[in-house]
């Protein structure tokens, strides 16, 4: 069973100026909606408290909101979470507030209230370790970008690099911006399922990098567009592929693996998608546009070296 | 032809075969247990395996079996009920000096335990449990020293004769003025000499001023201390809670991690880690009969009675000499004159003047260390553990002064032992540093159990999943691709068992992710396969070459793969931590297992066909 048939051959290339323009676009929209709308941090960043309650049967939430007033906690946010036998409580934390005992006076106020009431999960975040882990998220995103600039570079070529990193800068921030559009909560989970997002969707792009130094090398009389084309072509089965598998492992993992699992699984499908579209029509297409050569992949030393095992193929 | 030499089959078979037999204990349940430890952290031993068998014995609920691991006593139980009722009858027969705490063993069979095969840890997510992050606040300790410092050298000054104009606290200084520049000189190499931790300088624009702030030294110092005392305390009162494997941990410079697997109760908890030690110095009252005082129960005026902590009772002088808020240091070493064990005391300002006064007046006589301690007992009634707090008074030392001292002194007459023990309590009962917690993760046992139900749903429809399509995509060489992902799968737990790293939801996760992953090096050499032969090759060398000229794209796209894993461990925090694990682990035995193992399989299958007209592919 074949999904790409052989020989195929899309120009991809003549589609890259519809894809940038595709991508600017979404590009802008996810600076914008990031700007505007910022990203819903979750507690994890932003300090709080969440106090997650189960009860033996489905609850209504207003019984719930009423028990947190009478407990001294009108501002607390309460949602069903996952079932409507469980909820979720949010609440802001003040300054100076003896936060560390509050997710106790919340149990206490809900089994005033309701005796079944048990308590599932409690977070509480200092705001000062908030503010630390932006910091040190920021910082791991673009540690992990140097990284693997340097070792494209060493690799391969700094033209690639640069469409490499460009293609990961970009599946990262059409991917903040997916979670800032639809207000989905940004947490922990979800920051470390940004970082496996830079790995993975490298990972497309160097393969098909891979082939264009391979092709380079073979196809000596082809234009280095011609080149990214075919190798694009030959690899385009097996990046679908593999994003396929993973995909559907994803899948599983965001319809079973609970709520609490869920945004990061939601991060990685979102990631994965866009980062397959980049390494096919961002990445590439921007080192071609760099003007990337045969010369620069095999300096021409190199290359007569090359020249005596070709002929014995 | 494709063909293996011998022993890369026979490497392969025994990694398999090693991952097998570690990955094994996770398929073995748990099973209640009881453990028993010893309050002051000594290992437990054979004679304390025998005591508790004797224990459980007489009161008739004799376990299965009773195992000392790593200072570890476990005794094991079919049930709960058991469990609970065994740990019941412990708790009061042993008594204070051992603790006892609910636990679970792993059912692993001995043979598998004797090559070190265990299961992998579960961490607070998946078993439930509590996760504190304490900060040590350390402005407040800082501020208690400076203000300590503007009361002792003002004091040092005037006992010294040296005329000043005004002492005062400006932030992390102490800022002295003086009279006239001769006097300040004068100063300034006085207090060199008797404040050695502080550097004295001239203060920038006021003349004749001195500004007195903490060496590096000392900051760095103070710092370590308040963090030593509060993790010493910190564990102490763990120990109480009745916690099995309770983690106590140093985080960065300021903070502490608490760990308590199994607590529920976390108000309780708090309390419990919020409440401080003290202790008294006094002195033990003359020509009066403990003894008697406590068979009667008339204690003579101006006395209490308290117990020593060999049982013995003592009465102190109701006076304080010295508290634990005014206790400074403590530590324990060699005296210099005798080389024999010590341990060394300072005191601030101004509880030396005081002590001074007292010892002057009392040579030879006995002084006693009293420790007043908020203790938690922990029993199990009806199936439920119940806790309850006490004030615990206790004389920790008694010792005679030989003269008169002050500021610094020191007891000796003590073994090795005893005198890190002293320094240890002095120490808790010194003012502890207040700590705030800034983080609390608790996870209920049924969320913990419903992770773990969750989470091993989505590997295994996940698994299913890929695995069907690999066969419907690649057909046969689908199903070696298969074989190496139920491989990879088995290493990864074994892995994982076998660094005892903490498995938790995120790191399920990252199993689930390395599933769909680790069949991307496969599709890259069956595409590669097609592709050759597609170009007209024969299936034997096209086999050849889909390996060999896949692996560099195979290998680069891994390493970048590494190298955000990498990133993603130094940075991350529990939790993602145990995500980054499993990526590695599973990008490098992903790796074997679709390269090595797969072309083993087709290499058995397929290199001694020399006619192979055709690949299932």
């Amino acid at each position: 069973m074949r999904l790409i048939k052989p020989n195929t051959n899309i120009d991809f290339i003549a589609y890259a100026k519809y894809a940038f323009i595709f991508s600017i676009i979404m590009f802008v929209i996810s600076i914008a909606s990031f700007s505007m709308e910022k990203l819903t941090l979750g507690i994890d960043f932003t300090g709080g408290v969440i106090v997650e309650v189960g009860y033996p049967e489905a609850v209504e939430l207003q019984g719930v909101r009423d028990a947190l007033s009478d407990g001294g906690y009108p501002d607390a946010t309460v949602q069903h979470f996952g079932a409507s036998d469980a909820v979720m409580i949010r609440l802001a934390t003040d300054e100076g507030a003896d936060t560390s005992s509050v997710s106790t006076q919340v149990m206490s106020s809900l089994q005033n209230a309701d005796s079944q009431a048990e308590l599932r999960r409690v977070e509480f975040v200092g705001p000062q370790v908030g503010d630390e882990l932006v910091n040190k998220g920021a910082l791991a995103l673009l540690y992990t970008v140097i990284a693997i600039l340097i070792y494209v570079i060493v690799r391969f070529h700094w033209k690639l690099a640069a469409g490499a990193v460009a293609a990961l800068v970009h599946d990262v921030f059409i991917t903040l911006g997916v979670f800032s559009l639809f207000h989905l909560d940004f947490d922990l989970t979800v920051l470390a399922a940004l970082l496996a997002v830079l790995g993975y969707s490298l990972n497309d792009t160097i393969v098909v990098f891979d082939r264009i130094r391979e092709n380079f090398r073979r196809m000596r009389k082809a234009t280095p567009a011609e080149v990214v084309k075919a190798s694009i072509n030959q690899t385009l089965a097996r990046t679908l592929m593999t994003s396929g598998t993973t995909i559907l492992t994803l899948l599983a993992l965001f319809f079973l693996g609970g709520e609490v699992i869920h945004g990061f699984a939601t991060a990685l499908l979102v990631g994965i998608i866009v980062g397959t579209y980049s390494s096919i029509f961002v990445a590439s297409a921007l080192a071609l546009k760099l003007k990337i050569t045969s010369h620069d992949m095999f300096p021409p030393r190199e290359e007569d070296a090359d020249k005596a095992s070709q002929v014995t193929r | 032809m494709n063909r293996y030499p011998l022993w890369k089959y026979l490497l392969l078979l025994a990694v398999l075969l090693a991952g097998v037999l570690y990955a094994l204990p996770n398929l073995y349940g748990e099973q209640p247990a009881v453990q028993v430890s010893r309050a002051n952290g000594d290992a437990a031993n054979q004679t304390l395996v025998n005591t508790v068998q004797r224990t459980l014995d007489s009161a008739d609920v004799a376990p299965v079996e009773i195992t000392l691991e790593e200072g570890r006593l476990l005794a094991l139980y079919p049930n709960p009920e058991a469990q609970l009722k065994a740990a019941g009858v412990l708790k009061r027969e042993l008594g204070d000096d051992f603790t006892v705490a609910l636990n679970l063993a792993s059912s692993t069979p001995g043979w598998l335990r004797a090559i070190g095969a265990e299961p992998m840890a579960l961490g607070l997510d998946l078993r439930g449990g509590v996760h504190f992050l304490l900060e040590v606040d350390m402005d407040s300790v800082f501020n208690s020293t400076y203000d300590r410092y503007a009361r002792d050298i003002p004091r040092f000054l005037r006992e010294d004769g040296i005329r000043y104009s005004r002492a005062s606290r400006e932030g992390d200084s102490v800022r002295l003025a003086f009279p006239s520049e001769q006097l300040m000189d004068q100063a300034q190499s006085d207090l060199r000499g008797e404040f050695t931790v502080l550097e004295f300088n001239a203060a920038s624009g006021a003349d004749d001023t001195l500004v007195a702030t903490l060496n590096e030294a000392e900051r760095n110092r103070i710092t370590d201390f308040a963090l030593q005392q509060n993790l010493t305390t910190l564990r102490n009162r763990v120990n109480e809670l009745g916690v099995a494997e309770p983690l106590v941990q140093r985080q960065g410079d300021s903070r502490i991690v608490v760990e308590l697997p199994g607590v529920q109760d976390t108000a309780e908890a708090k309390r419990l880690l919020g409440k401080t030690a003290t202790l008294e110095y006094r002195l033990v009252a003359k020509g009066q009969d403990a003894q008697e005082a406590k068979r009667t129960g008339n204690v003579p005026a101006g006395t209490e009675l308290y117990d020593m902590r060999d049982g013995q009772p003592i009465l102190l002088e109701d006076d304080v000499i010295a508290s634990g808020d005014q206790l400074v240091d403590a530590s324990s070493g060699l005296d210099q004159q005798s080389g024999t064990p010590a341990v060394f005391v300072t005191l601030d300002g101004q509880a030396a003047s005081k002590m001074f006064d007292m010892t002057s007046a009392h040579v030879g006589d006995p002084m006693a260390v009293l420790f007043i301690e908020n203790k938690v007992d922990t029993r199990y009634e009806n199936g439920e553990e119940i806790r309850t707090r006490r004030q615990v008074e206790q004389v920790i030392s008694v010792a005679n002064i030989r003269s008169a001292f002050g500021k610094r002194f020191q007891t000796t007459g003590l073994e090795r032992k005893e005198a890190q023990d002293l320094a240890l309590l002095l120490r808790a009962g010194a003012l502890a540093a207040p700590v705030n917690i800034v983080e609390e993760r608790t996870i209920g046992p049924s969320l913990g159990a419903d992770n773990i139900a969750q989470g091993r749903l989505a590997v295994i429809v996940g698994l299913l999943v890929v695995v069907l399509f690999m066969a419907v995509y690649y057909k046969t060489f689908g199903l070696f691709a298969n074989a190496a992902l139920f491989m990879n799968l088995v290493l990864i737990v074994a892995l994982l068992s076998l660094l005892q790293a903490t498995l938790t939801l995120p790191g399920i996760a990252g199993i689930v992710l390395t599933i769909g992953m680790a069949v991307d090096a496969n599709v890259l050499v069956y595409e590669r396969i097609r592709e050759e032969l597609d170009a007209g090759n024969t299936p034997q060398s096209a086999i050849k070459a889909g390996y060999d000229k896949a692996f560099s794209s195979i290998a680069d796209a891994n390493v970048t793969t590494l190298i955000a894993a990498v990133v993603l461990f130094g940075f991350g925090t529990g939790a993602i931590k145990g995500f980054a694990v499993t990526l590695s682990l599973g990008i490098i035995t992903s790796m074997f297992t679709a390269i090595v193992g797969t072309r083993a399989i087709a290499n058995l299958v397929y290199g001694r066909k020399a006619r192979l007209q055709s690949l299932s592919i």
